[in-house]
């Protein structure tokens, strides 16, 4: 397992990508208190691509839009406007069983994604069965053993006779990557798999998903809005703010050097014990002013919609998001500092 | 780790809560714990180990079938010590808000829904001096919000009309009305962003500085504690582990469990390097092993640990319950100040 500084920078570009979201939209309607309707801009214009044996960490704030584009991703809601492609070809219409074999997702609650009135066996001898990867009542359930000891619960035979509920958070998070891996998909997408583990347990879970990227070319999508693990797990990063993709690249670059003021306002605010207490406490009650959240998604922002929190905030940002500027190493942030020449502005002091 | 005498604020001994429920579950084992006025005291721990039932607890909030077994919490308050565990549910209200009062995990349940918050506030201080005129508490109101960032004309608003990370605010300023000596708080910023959960604790930080406090703060958020607190308190399967200032936790931390739990956060900004965590899970309270509860997932476990409960005693500047300090095992070859290769 490689959890390194440094993995190759970017083969984004010898190689094409494997799923593959092309300035998608996403808008819901939705009912308002007044009886009619309004719409949520949930995602607006995002461009992100997964590649064999790669994980891509989506980063940002909860309202971000980061579950939404997961959601599209795994064909769960039509697309607005836009284009999803799977090795190369857009898919369109509804989903079918070859798109789902490719592509699968792993939820957030690892208590409410198992069918709790059946056993492990049955979680996972289902999917084995409908995607015709094992036949006859043998076979089935030898795959499924071998599924568990993948993921790191063994022996295989204590678990699969047992119910979800008898099962700790950690096991059946495991079950339920083990039941996506059934599939064989070629991507995992996965909404914040860890977070509701304890923490003991997640670096465990952390690790496994390493192992999945480097001995089997998974590609992955991991969603967090927990930085340091996305450093740790990830290659590279995208941030996402309000619908709208800010800023991404190679980890290292995007976290160590932030080129956007939102993903450098998130890397500030992520916990780091080598920080300076001093530090922490800030000098002033400055930075306490202003909105201090995402903006609603209903009425977001014009132009750049993290405008109205950011110190940097210009005419051209109420007025349009510009386009992304190449930072090199496959980093680019989408900011009218850099378009205006001002990028210095943004580069710690020390 | 004893305080001077009348730097103590809060003496908790021996404090033991179990759970009666079919077979009885003691969530809560013999806890010790000092406070110093002023200051903030993480406890840290994962689901299960006993962090919240402390809570419930300390602040006498807890309902059947959990129940205080043993021990006292004794406040030092005005040249008086009070027993806690000893006082009526009326003689409790004196303390509430006064000297003691709470902020809970999740503000959304924690406000009346078809109160504005003024009318909240106005309770809370109206409780601590029911004297003040309408106009006095409406200045105060706006003086409380105004601590936490929450603009006064809020005042007129319901919690629903507010964002979370508002509400959480609210709280917190709520729970300041009556300049208290200590707030309990359990796990406040984990229902909001790291953006907001930095404001909150900037906020916290700067108030504690202002106005005194000493702050009670219940996580299973260890890095956020080693940012936030004074002191931490480690608990595995209802005990205290070890207790320690937050430099010593982070740099050295003496306990296994500790060590697995700091190396459990990779770092933002330092060398990336493979972390383990902590193999296997939890132990289920109710078959709790004989010896250290942490024994089946240790790495530096030895016979002893089997049938021997380690007491919490001294080790250099904290306290660990751990075998491997005390006795005739020595000090353990490995580890122990893997610290150094974290910090910057």
């Amino acid at each position: 397992m490689t959890i390194t500084q440094s993995r190759p920078a970017s083969p984004a570009t010898t190689e094409p990508p494997l799923l593959e979201a092309d300035h998608v939209t996403k808008h819901f309607r939705v009912r308002d208190g007044a009886g009619g309707t309004s719409t949520v801009h949930a995602v607006e214009d995002v461009s992100l691509a997964l590649h064999a044996g790669r994980i891509v960490a989506l980063v940002g704030e909860s309202g971000s839009g980061k579950t939404t584009l997961a959601r599209l991703l795994g064909r769960f809601y039509p697309i607005t406007g836009g284009q999803i492609r799977l090795r190369g070809a857009a898919v369109t219409g509804r989903p079918d069983k070859a798109y789902f074999r490719s592509v699968q997702l792993i939820f957030q609650d690892p208590f409410g994604s198992l069918h709790p009135g059946h056993k492990i066996s049955y979680n996972l001898e289902r999917p084995l069965r409908i995607h015709g990867h094992a036949r006859g009542r043998t076979e089935t359930r030898r795959q499924a053993a071998e599924l568990l000891e993948r993921v790191g619960l063994s022996p295989a035979e204590d678990f699969l006779d047992k119910l979800p509920h008898e099962l700790s958070g950690g096991q059946r998070q495991r079950v339920v990557i083990a039941r996506a891996l059934a599939v064989q998909p070629d991507v995992l997408l996965g909404d914040e798999p860890i977070s509701m583990l304890d923490v003991s347990i997640r670096l465990d879970m952390l690790n496994l998903l390493a192992r999945l990227r480097d001995e089997e070319a998974l590609a992955l999508l991991y969603i967090t809005h927990d930085i340091a693990s996305a450093r740790y797990l990830c290659d590279d990063v995208a941030v996402m703010y309000a619908g709208q993709l800010i800023e991404s690249g190679p980890k290292d670059a995007v976290i160590q050097q932030p080129m956007h003021p939102y993903t450098r306002l998130l890397v500030e605010a992520s916990p780091d014990p080598g920080r300076d207490r001093a530090d922490l406490l800030g000098t002033s009650a400055e930075e306490d002013d202003g909105p201090d959240e995402p903006p609603s998604l209903i009425d977001p922002p014009s132009g750049c919609r993290f405008h109205p929190r950011c110190p940097f905030a210009m005419e051209e940002c109420r007025r349009r998001l510009p386009e992304r500027t190449d930072l090199g190493g496959g980093h680019w942030a989408r900011c009218w500092l850099h378009q205006k020449g001002r990028t210095e502005e943004l580069i710690d002091r020390d | 780790m004893t305080a001077a005498a009348e730097d103590l604020l809060l003496d908790v001994q021996g404090l033991s809560v179990t759970y009666f429920g079919d077979r009885p579950v003691t969530a809560c084992n013999q806890i010790d714990l000092q406070l110093r006025r002023g200051e903030i005291l993480g406890v840290a721990g994962e689901s299960g180990s006993g962090k919240s039932t402390l809570i419930t607890a300390l602040t006498r909030l807890q309902r059947p079938p959990a129940a205080t077994t043993g021990g006292r919490i004794v406040l030092h308050d005005q040249g008086q010590d009070v027993d806690l565990v000893g006082l009526s549910e009326e003689e409790l209200r004196r303390y509430r808000w006064n000297t003691v009062s709470i902020v809970l995990q999740s503000a959304m349940d924690a406000l009346n829904p078809v109160l504005r918050l003024g009318a909240q506030f106005a309770d809370v201080i109206r409780a601590h001096d029911p004297k003040l005129k309408t106009g006095d508490i409406l200045d105060q109101t706006v003086e409380l919000l105004a601590m936490v960032g929450i603009p006064a004309d809020r005042v007129r608003s319901y919690p629903h009309e507010l964002s979370g990370g508002m509400r959480q605010r609210a709280m917190i300023a709520l729970a300041l009305a009556c300049r208290p000596k200590l707030v309990v708080m359990d796990e406040p910023t984990t229902a909001v962003d790291v953006v907001m959960q930095r404001r909150i604790v900037r906020q916290i930080l700067r108030l504690r500085h202002r106005l005194g406090f000493a702050v009670i703060f219940v996580t299973h958020d260890l890095s956020l504690l080693l940012e936030l607190a004074d002191r931490i308190a480690i608990m595995y399967a209802g005990r205290i582990v070890e207790i320690g200032s937050a430099e010593e936790i982070y740099r050295r931390p003496k306990h296994p469990y500790t060590r697995g739990l700091r190396d459990s956060f990779p770092p933002l900004h330092a060398p990336l390097r493979t972390l383990t965590g902590i193999p296997g899970s939890p132990p289920n309270l109710l078959r709790l092993p004989a010896g250290c509860a942490f024994a089946d997932r240790c790495r530096d476990v030895m016979d002893v640990c089997r049938h021997d409960r380690p007491q919490l005693l001294p080790v250099d500047d904290q306290l660990a319950a751990c075998h491997l300090y005390h006795g005739t095992a020595g000090r353990p070859a490995s580890g122990a100040d893997t610290g150094a290769a974290l910090s910057r």
